[in-house]
Order: structure tokens, then sequence, then C-alpha cells
């Protein structure tokens, strides 16, 4: 239950994330500058937090994507539906582990 | 309201022959759609977030070098083709489970797939048409291994 409300709302975020990012990516046909300057904003921290939230929103909704496609396809899938959720949150974890630490130490250092 | 349930002995109805089962297409579409979209989305953003500086190294001269190779365009292309699909269609399930007024409802799923074809046609051209030495870029911002004009 919980796991499908997870789904939807992830779903919703990441459909509304695409229709922005592919006119941000539209800037290119525009000029280097015009597309410069919006990268720019993705490049400051409040930005880069929702970017973070982001990633993590689509880690969930691509692991527990793939547990609904075992549990309709794989013959024994309904039954390690249970188990499969707790891989999916383990996943999840190491994932935003995995990335989180990146991203925001990107986020707030200075290049160099 | 009252709701009329049917005898259990009812004979499931059929689909009428020769119709095309489209709900049962859209349900497989967002099961293959998403295996392959794990993969292309999760290594766009290896790419583009994880690797060296991440977000902070974008520019147009990185996404210059990228569309320098058919591979980065095939790929995004797909990528915006399966997932502006699969999420057009996610969205029209939950539009149908919640919009109960017909004409929000049919409004909704009108901009839903206005949305998706103008998105679709506007990213492609993008990345087929994209020329990083374009003339139409002005001198200051051109990239360094461009012709001068
Ligand atoms: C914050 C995270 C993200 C960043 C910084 C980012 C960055 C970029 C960049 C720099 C490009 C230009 C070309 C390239 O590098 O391949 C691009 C294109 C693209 N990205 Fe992302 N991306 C992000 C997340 C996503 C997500 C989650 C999706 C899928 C839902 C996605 C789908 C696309 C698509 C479809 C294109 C091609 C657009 C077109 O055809 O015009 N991106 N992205
Ligand atoms: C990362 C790979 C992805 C996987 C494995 C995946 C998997 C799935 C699956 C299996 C479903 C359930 C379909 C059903 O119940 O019939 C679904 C629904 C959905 N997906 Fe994805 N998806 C992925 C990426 C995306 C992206 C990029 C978007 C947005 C552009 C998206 C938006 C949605 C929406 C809005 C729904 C409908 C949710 C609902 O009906 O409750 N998904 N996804």
């Amino acid at each position: 239950m919980w796991s499908w409300v997870l789904h939807r709302i992830t779903g919703v975020a990441i459909y509304f994330f695409l229709l922005v990012h592919v006119l941000d990516t539209a800037m290119i046909r525009v000029s280097p500058d015009a597309y410069d300057a919006v990268m720019s904003t993705y490049k400051n921290p409040i930005m880069g937090l929702g970017e973070t939230a982001l990633v993590i929103a689509i880690m969930f909704h691509a692991f527990n994507g793939l547990r609904i496609i075992l549990i309709d396809f794989w013959s024994k899938g309904a039954k390690y539906q249970r188990l499969m959720f707790w891989v999916v949150i383990g996943l999840w974890i190491v994932g935003t582990a995995g990335f989180a630490p990146i991203h925001l130490y990107n986020v707030f250092t200075e290049p160099h | 309201m009252s709701a009329i349930i049917e005898s259990p002995r009812q004979p499931q109805q059929r689909a009428s022959k020769g119709r095309v089962n489209w709900e049962k297409y859209g349900w497989l579409y967002m099961r293959a759609s998403g295996v392959l979209l794990i993969i292309l989305i999760f290594g766009h953003l290896f790419v583009n977030l994880v690797q060296g500086e991440g977000i902070k190294a974008i520019d147009f001269a990185f996404v210059a070098g990228k569309y320098a190779t058919p591979f980065w365009q095939i790929w995004d292309v797909v990528m915006l083709w399966l997932a502006m699909i699969h999420g057009s269609n996610g969205m029209r399930t939950i539009v149908n489970d919640y919009a109960s007024n017909p004409l929000v409802r049919r409004i909704l799923l009108g901009a839903l797939f206005v949305a998706a074809v103008v998105l679709i046609v506007l990213g492609t051209l993008v990345v087929f048409t994209f020329d990083p030495c374009s003339t139409l870029i002005p001198a200051d911002q051109a990239l360094s291994f461009c012709p001068a004009p």
C-alpha cells in the first residue's frame, strides 16, 4: 500500500521534472550563454538539494518498479513480494548513501 | 448510488474479435520501458552527476562534447521517447483514477497528450539539429575548436 503511494508520488514528480528538463536542455539550441544561464540555476545549493531529492525519488521508483515487474512476470514474484519490498528499501538506502554525499559535495564546494 | 454486482457465474466479457486491446499493450509498455529506462536513466545520472565534478562540469561545451558522438544522441533520444511516453501514460492512469468530472478528465488527458507530443518533437529536434559551431552563435560565445567565421 505505502509502496504504491510512494510509487505514484515519485512518478508524478519525475514527470514534472522531465517536462522542465526537456525545455532547459532545448536552450542549447538558443545560445551557449542561454544554456549556461539555466545550468547555473541547477548549480545553486537549493536546487542541489532538490536534485538530490529527485534522484532519491527516481531510485525508489526504479527499484520498486522492478519489484512490480517481478511480481507480474516471475512465477514466484507474488510469494516473495514482501521480501522484495525490503530488498527495494535496502537498495534504496545503499543507492542514496552512495549518491547523496557525492552530489552534495559537488554542490557545496567550489570547482577547482 | 446503487452498485450492480453481477452474478459470479456471468461469463467474462470477451474483447470483440479484431479489436486491439490497447490497455494491455499500455500495461506491457510500462514494464518493458521501465526495464530499459533503468539502464538509460542510471547511465545518464552517472555520467552527468557522479563522474568527475558532477553537476559543476555541465555547461554548453559539456553537452557539445556529448552530442559530437551519435552514441549519446541516440541514448538521449531513446530515453526521451521512452520516458515521455511512460510518464504520460502513467499520468493518464492517475487522471483516470481521480478526475471524476468527465469534462475535467477530457481536458487533463488532452493536456497530457499535447505536452507529450510537443516535448518529444522538440527534444528530438534539439538533439539532431544541434550544431555546436552554428554560425548563429555569437562569435564571443563560440567554442575554441570551432573554425573562425
Ligand atoms: C538533476 C539531474 C539531471 C541532470 C543534471 C541532467 C542533465 C542533463 C544534460 C546536461 C543533458 C544534455 C545532454 C546530455 O548530457 O546527455 C540532459 C538531457 C536529457 N536528460 Fe537529463 N539530467 C538529469 C536528470 C534526468 C532525468 C531524471 C531524466 C529522465 C527522466 C533525464 C532525461 C533527459 C533527456 C530525455 C535528455 C535529452 C533531452 C532532449 O532530447 O532534448 N534527465 N540532461
Ligand atoms: C527508472 C526506471 C523506471 C521504472 C523501472 C518504472 C517502472 C514503472 C512501473 C512498473 C509502473 C507501474 C505501471 C502499472 O502499474 O501499470 C510505473 C508507473 C509509473 N511511472 Fe514509472 N518507471 C520508471 C521511470 C519513470 C519515469 C522516468 C517517469 C516519469 C517521466 C515515470 C512515471 C511513472 C508514472 C507517472 C507512473 C504511474 C503511477 C501509478 O499509476 O500509480 N516512471 N513505472
